[in-house]
């Protein structure tokens, strides 16, 4: 009967939620281990911390696990989790210059000082499946762990040293004055420009300050990011990137210790940084290189340039294209937000519906009008 | 309750910031304030401001009544209702009357509602303007400057265009005068107990961060035209199949045997208490 159909939802939750459970654990395979999904699947969990705004591997990985590989469903957990904790301090500013560097490369220069160094990345990967892998085990993988380590030469540390702090390339063209810091923006103030917004304990305003903009892309979802940024390399949208250099590493963390006042090292994150340079030709004085910048957690070289992409393009002076839209693009790339919201188009809507129905048999009912509305529901 | 969360979920600053934005929505009713909005552990869209504005009220005392198109055992009223009973272990009731809070989606109740109740209505798009003006920035600065002409070109056209006004749920109303309001997806025929009401209104959109509120004895007027006046959904000489109620908002049910109409009252936890009260029992 229709009325019972709305009703009884208690069970019927309970129900759904044994049955997502048992859709995970029916297949006779063992059960995944957080650590195994922490080393292994490492992509996976720095794009859950990144878009789910939490640096802890071990909760990312368990998210993972918990929603089969849902990444929006990860990362709300890891979002709904942070919630619960309290805000005790924020970091002081630390220099990207001092990142324990992975990877390090630069579209715009060939020689670069501290040089190029490729580290670890899929871009000159075959993408052939290797179905060697099908048959991995903890044996053959230790083999080739020690092949692996065996083959390669480390430096000595005493006759090579190992360089503590890579200069940035962007500071060639920094001394050089083809570089401008930031396009000034009139429309907002100073001290609205000097502050740091904090997005966890405020909500965005229009037009929201640079450090805004930054935060809420670098908690944006990875596919929401690049969708934009495509739009603008593609040819909505004019700012024609280099990559100035793209860092993957480790970046130390210091805060103000709460007492004592005196900055101590609390530990570091593993990021990814892309700084592009765009031209930019203002209204006044010679042209000049601006800078976009992106800085996401973990290795996401596509969410870093994607970020680094509208952070630039959304400093267009006279915004035409959707990605120089700053209310457009920070409005819709946090995937958590997007996910809720089209998936709550699955709540009953009786109500609302019933009123719509109301008003369109009225206006179907008046006499004078005649349009195009056939069907059943009269 | 669940051990290693804070007592109704969010830490207490949180809360404090929560409830010093719903002052600031008292003190100018119909005004969006922003606020935080941290994620909730359930996803946005799905009531997370309703649900904010709950857990920073709620304590010990407090009774909550939890519903999702007029009824308390719809799945997801079911689903916030079990939310919040785990990180307070509040009484839950379905009586509108015995209820301090409720948290509701896309109705007001029946039963009229007191000074010692607060009424929290999930709100999915908290811009009245969004209809005619997609910017937040604009619409921020029309409602600044009570620049309210494009949506009353809107109804006029849409009287040009269907000789009524079109708008089913969510009608827009002006408050106290100042603010244009949207009221949440609640059907024309809630609008009325809006309007100088016993009980403080609490609006909350999680996705969209931001609080208004409408508080007790507050000018609540819908949006119209002196020869074309707001009109609450007609349900002409319809009944509740159920309970026999011909004074209220009625839900349409196709029944699956013969395939006729029928209807039943959408406020659920009022539909019972007619009932009860039919067949003689205390409810």
């Amino acid at each position: 009967m229709g009325y019972v159909a709305v009703k009884g939802g208690s069970e019927a939750i309970e129900y759904s939620n044994t049955l997502l459970n048992y859709e995970r654990i029916k297949g006779g395979s063992a059960p995944l281990e957080i650590d195994q999904i922490r080393d292994q699947l490492y992509l996976l969990v720095d794009r859950i911390m990144g878009e789910g705004s939490l640096y802890a591997p071990d909760l990312a990985a368990l998210a993972i696990k918990q929603s089969a590989g849902d990444t929006l469903e990860a990362s709300l957990m890891v979002r709904a989790f942070r919630t619960t904790l309290p805000r005790i301090g924020y970091s002081l500013p630390g220099s990207a210059q001092k990142m324990r560097i992975i990877r390090r490369i630069s579209a715009a220069f060939k020689d670069i000082p501290g040089g190029q160094i490729l580290g670890p990345t899929s871009d000159y990967s075959l993408r052939l499946l290797n179905f060697e892998l099908c048959q991995e085990s903890s044996k053959t993988k230790e083999e080739s762990l020690r092949t692996l380590l065996g083959e390669l030469s480390f430096p000595d540390p005493n006759q090579e040293p190992f360089l503590e702090s890579f200069p940035k390339v962007i500071e060639i063209l920094r001394k050089e004055g083809l570089l401008m810091e930031s396009i000034p923006r009139h429309h907002l103030s100073t001290d609205h420009q000097r502050t740091v917004f904090d997005l966890t304990r405020q909500s965005l305003t229009f037009p929201a300050p640079r450090s805004a903009q930054l935060q809420a892309m670098a908690r944006g979802e990875t596919g929401g990011l690049l969708a934009l940024a495509y739009t603008n390399m593609r040819g909505y949208g004019d700012i024609h990137p280099v990559i100035g250099e793209l860092r993957v590493g480790f970046l130390p963390v210091t805060i103000r210790h709460p007492y004592s006042g005196v900055p101590y090292h609390v530990g570091e994150v593993k990021v990814t940084e892309a700084e592009i340079i765009a031209r930019f030709v203002g209204k006044e004085g010679p042209p000049k290189f601006t800078l976009g910048y992106g800085l996401c957690y973990g290795q996401n070289e596509i969410k870093a340039i994607s970020m680094a992409i509208l952070d630039r393009a959304m400093q267009t002076e006279e915004p035409q294209a959707v990605s120089e839209n700053q209310e457009f693009v920070l409005s819709h790339i946090d995937g958590i937000e997007s996910m809720g919201f089209c998936n709550h188009w699955k709540l009953p809507h009786y109500v609302t519906f019933q009123s719509d129905l109301d008003r369109l048999r009225k206006a179907r009912d008046q006499e004078e009008f005649i349009g195009p509305l056939d069907g059943e529901l009269s | 309750m669940n051990p290693g969360y804070n007592y109704a979920f969010l830490d207490e600053g949180s809360k404090k910031e929560i409830r010093r934005k719903i002052l600031k929505a008292v003190a100018i009713p119909g005004y969006q304030v922003p606020f935080g909005s941290p994620e909730m552990p359930v996803a946005r869209g799905w009531g997370t401001g309703g649900i904010q504005l709950t857990l920073s009220l709620i304590g010990p005392e407090d009774t909550l009544k939890v519903i999702d198109q007029g009824c308390d055992g719809s799945v997801n009223a079911v689903n916030i209702k079990k939310f919040i009973g785990r990180v307070t272990d509040v009484r839950t009731t379905t009586d509108t009357i015995c209820a301090t809070l409720i948290q509701t989606r896309h109705r007001i109740p029946e039963e009229p509602m007191t000074d010692k109740q607060i009424l929290i209505l999930q709100v999915p798009f908290p811009e009245a303007l969004r209809t005619v003006e997609p910017s937040e920035t604009e619409t921020r600065r029309m409602h600044g400057e009570a620049d309210y002409s494009r949506l009353w070109l809107y109804l006029y056209e849409d009287i040009v265009k269907f000789k009524e006004i079109s708008i089913g749920a969510r009608y827009p109303v002006m408050v106290n005068g100042r603010y244009i309001m949207d009221p949440s997806p609640i059907p024309r025929w809630d609008i009325p107990k809006l309007h100088q009401a016993e009980t403080l209104y609490l609006f909350g959109a999680g996705r969209e961060k931001r609080i208004y509120a409408i508080p007790p004895y507050t000018e609540v007027r819908p949006l119209e035209f002196e020869d074309f006046k707001f009109r609450v959904e007609e349900f002409h000489d319809k009944v509740c199949l159920r309970c026999g109620s011909r004074n209220t908002f009625l839900d349409e049910i196709i029944s699956e045997s013969t395939g006729q109409r029928t209807y039943f009252c959408s406020d659920t936890g009022h539909c019972d208490k007619v009932l009860a009260a039919q067949e003689g029992q205390p409810s």
